[in-house]
């Protein structure tokens, strides 16, 4: 596999960033700047992994509202991520028109994402099929929550992948809650990975605070479906560390000494640790890393403050693609 | 010319476009070597393969979906929902995905489908096998509608739909899959989406139709005609977004609207044509809008008798515009 201690390096910093830019969020939202976010803290390690096992800007993905780090490693820089929050002029994904973290970034191949759960999946399934009746060598990624993998239109989509031999990896991100409902109230298996055996394609579990072991875990079967080897399905593990979104309120349905005690495997803080472990960081490089991160996060807000609204008429188009404007 | 049935017209227009565009493939239930359960892709496995001519999982769902994403991917997906009845298990993906893509993305992705489907009753097909099911989608900014209603139409309007950047709702009047024929030019030829047609000019009352209604209107209109009421009809064809200029100069000319659909009454699409004319042509009128569709009970039965006092035909229709002439 040998990942350069560079490339390590740089992947760390991709979860700091996102980090930074959630964490951020979250204060926004207190201060009372923004009025939404939902939040990927917990799931760092499992995207950035994910992410740096693709040909990214080559292959495509199919995100859910949780990929913010992954969508960073594709590109989406922190001042278009500031955009979106405050529903200003520039957000890439949508034009502002859809809430926060609706993912979708043309330049990087990764689809618009909308809200009903699970939608996505199917997406993923036909492009892998236009991929493989074009002859070309592109995989798809398409992530899920493991409460969303309850929906028909997720089985439909692995089902059809598992068919057609297609190019496509199912990476489903467990964080333990669907809102407030754990995962035994989903799936009578204990991992969402074991449903692959139903469906006729291979399905393993990987531990998703480990960012090292997703990118080995996702990278072999990235390679394998890119020759030809057809689809998997991958679950990562990880724990939910924020509410569900900036409405939820999880002190209703979980402790905080649950919390607490899943917050020292915190995905950043297990990397930094292994990374200065192994000699490719030092406490002093992680502590200026932190520091940059949290500059280019203030700089972003600022940015995006000084950014104006969209006009209320832009509400009226496109409806249809021959009112598309083209910027 | 030559003369055609509708569902040859239709297999014509699938056949010219996937020789045309490589992108272009079909997809659905028993659509390969059975060639559609109503015969619509005859001898399109033969001729262009398994790969272009998919036989899909029973799965309407994903029929849609994966149309989707082979259509992000920028393939030409014509979807066949087996009845119209299975297309709802499709609703998500058409509501929350197709028809909202382009603005959701503010354009940077769109979906350029067809779903083809089999509508109506009249066939012995029961509650299940026999509904009209334009209403549902009509009401959905982002898509377009579309119901030819002979084989002339039924090749130029699918030609267009195929060409057209937008997810396109093609519903096919079953009954007149064999029953209505007409001449269709061998050369290439484009009926466009959204102008309306006058099929017959008259002075008395104008009879709004599409689809197999369409065509049990013009039956009725030359009834008429030997009893001296001069009935103008008018095929809608392209239901949403729909020609409001023609159906109001209509209006204009003969003071009188009649509106017919075989679908329920209430709810149905001609309420939108109703509502029309009464904002923007009241003046015009010399009598109120009348309303002639299918009665509001949840399907079509099945025992012949009871089928035929679901169904809207030619008598009915006669009957209803002899009433609104001499209103
Ligand atoms: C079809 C649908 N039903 C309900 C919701 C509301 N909802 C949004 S996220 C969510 C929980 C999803 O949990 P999971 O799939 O585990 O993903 P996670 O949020 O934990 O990452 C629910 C119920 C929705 N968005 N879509
Ligand atoms: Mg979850």
């Amino acid at each position: 596999m040998g990942l350069s201690s560079e490339i390590k390096k740089e992947m760390y910093w991709m979860m700091v960033l996102s980090r930074k830019l959630d964490e951020r969020a979250w204060i926004l939202h207190r201060q009372g700047k923004i009025a939404f976010h939902i939040s990927g803290i917990g799931h760092e390690a499992a995207q950035v992994g994910a992410a740096y096992a693709l040909k990214r800007g080559y292959d495509w993905v199919t995100p859910y509202y949780r990929d913010l780090a992954l969508m960073v490693c594709l590109g989406l820089t922190p001042e278009e991520f500031m955009l979106s929050l405050m529903g200003k002029v520039g957000e890439p994904s949508s034009g502002s028109r859809q809430m926060p973290s609706h993912f979708g970034l043309r330049r990087a191949n990764a689809v618009s994402h909308s809200a009903p759960v699970a939608t996505q999946a199917p997406h993923a399934a036909g492009i892998g099929l236009a991929i493989k009746m074009k002859k070309e060598d592109k995989v798809v990624l398409t992530t899920i929550g493991e409460g969303s993998t309850s929906q028909g239109e997720w089985y439909e989509a692995v089902n059809w992948a598992a068919i057609h031999h297609l190019p496509v990896i199912f990476l489903v991100e467990n964080n333990q809650y669907a809102i407030s409902v754990p995962p035994e109230k989903q799936m009578a298996v204990p991992s969402s990975a074991d449903k692959a055996c139903g469906l006729g394609l291979p399905g393993e579990t990987v531990d998703g605070t480990d960012v090292f072991a997703v990118y080995e875990t996702i990278h072999r079967v990235i390679e394998k479906a890119r020759s030809g080897g057809g689809p998997a399905l991958i679950e990562a593990r990880m724990y939910r560390i924020t509410p569900h979104s900036s409405d939820d309120d999880d002190r209703t349905y979980r402790s905080k000494e649950e919390v607490d005690e899943n917050k020292k495997k915190d995905p950043i803080l297990l990397a930094r640790t292994r990374l200065i472990e192994e000699g490719i960081i030092t406490e002093q490089e992680a502590d200026e890393m932190d520091k940059k991160a949290k500059d280019m996060v203030t700089e972003a807000v600022k940015r995006s403050e000084e950014a104006a609204y969209p006009n209320a008429e832009e509400a009226s188009y496109p409806v249809y693609v021959e009112e598309v404007q083209h910027a | 010319m030559p003369e055609k049935t509708l569902v040859e017209a239709v297999r014509d227009a699938m056949d010219e476009e996937m020789a045309r565009d490589e992108n272009v493939f079909v997809v659905g239930e028993d659509v390969g070597q059975r060639g559609g359960v109503f015969r619509a892709t005859v001898g399109l496995f033969d001729k262009y393969g398994g790969e272009r001519v998919i036989d899909s999982p029973l799965a309407e769902l994903s029929i849609v979906g994966v149309s989707i994403g082979a259509a992000l991917y920028g393939m030409k997906p014509i979807a066949e929902i087996q009845f119209g009845d299975f297309i709802f298990p499709a609703m998500n993906q058409i509501v929350s995905e197709a028809a909202k893509m382009t603005y959701r993305s503010n354009g940077e992705w769109t979906v350029p489908m067809v779903i083809r489907a089999p509508y109506g009753g009249g066939i012995g097909g029961g509650l299940y096998h026999s509904q009209s099911i334009e209403a549902f989608f009509t009401h959905v900014p982002g898509l377009k509608v579309v119901i030819p209603s002979n084989p002339y139409d039924a090749k130029g309007l699918l030609k267009s739909a195929v060409r057209d950047p937008n997810p396109v709702i093609f519903m096919e009047p079953k009954k007149g899959y064999r029953l209505i024929r007409g001449e269709v030019p061998d050369e290439e030829f484009l009926v466009p989406i959204g102008p309306a047609k006058i099929s017959r000019s008259g002075s008395d009352l104008s009879i709004f139709a599409y689809g197999m209604m369409h065509y049990y209107a013009m039956a009725a209109a030359e009834q008429l005609e030997k009893e001296g009421i001069s009935a103008e009809v008018i095929d809608l064809r392209t239901l949403y977004p729909v020609d409001r200029q023609t159906i109001l100069e209509s209006v204009k000319r003969t003071g009188k609207a009649l509106i017919v659909h075989e679908d329920n009454l209430t709810g149905g699409y001609g309420g939108e044509i109703a509502a029309i004319i009464a904002e923007h042509a009241f003046t015009d009128l010399d009598a109120p809008v009348r309303r002639l569709a299918g009665p509001d009970v949840p399907g079509v039965p099945f025992s012949h008798p009871m089928q035929e006092w679901f169904m809207v035909n030619e008598e009915k229709i006669a009957d209803a515009a002899r009433k609104l002439a001499q209103y």
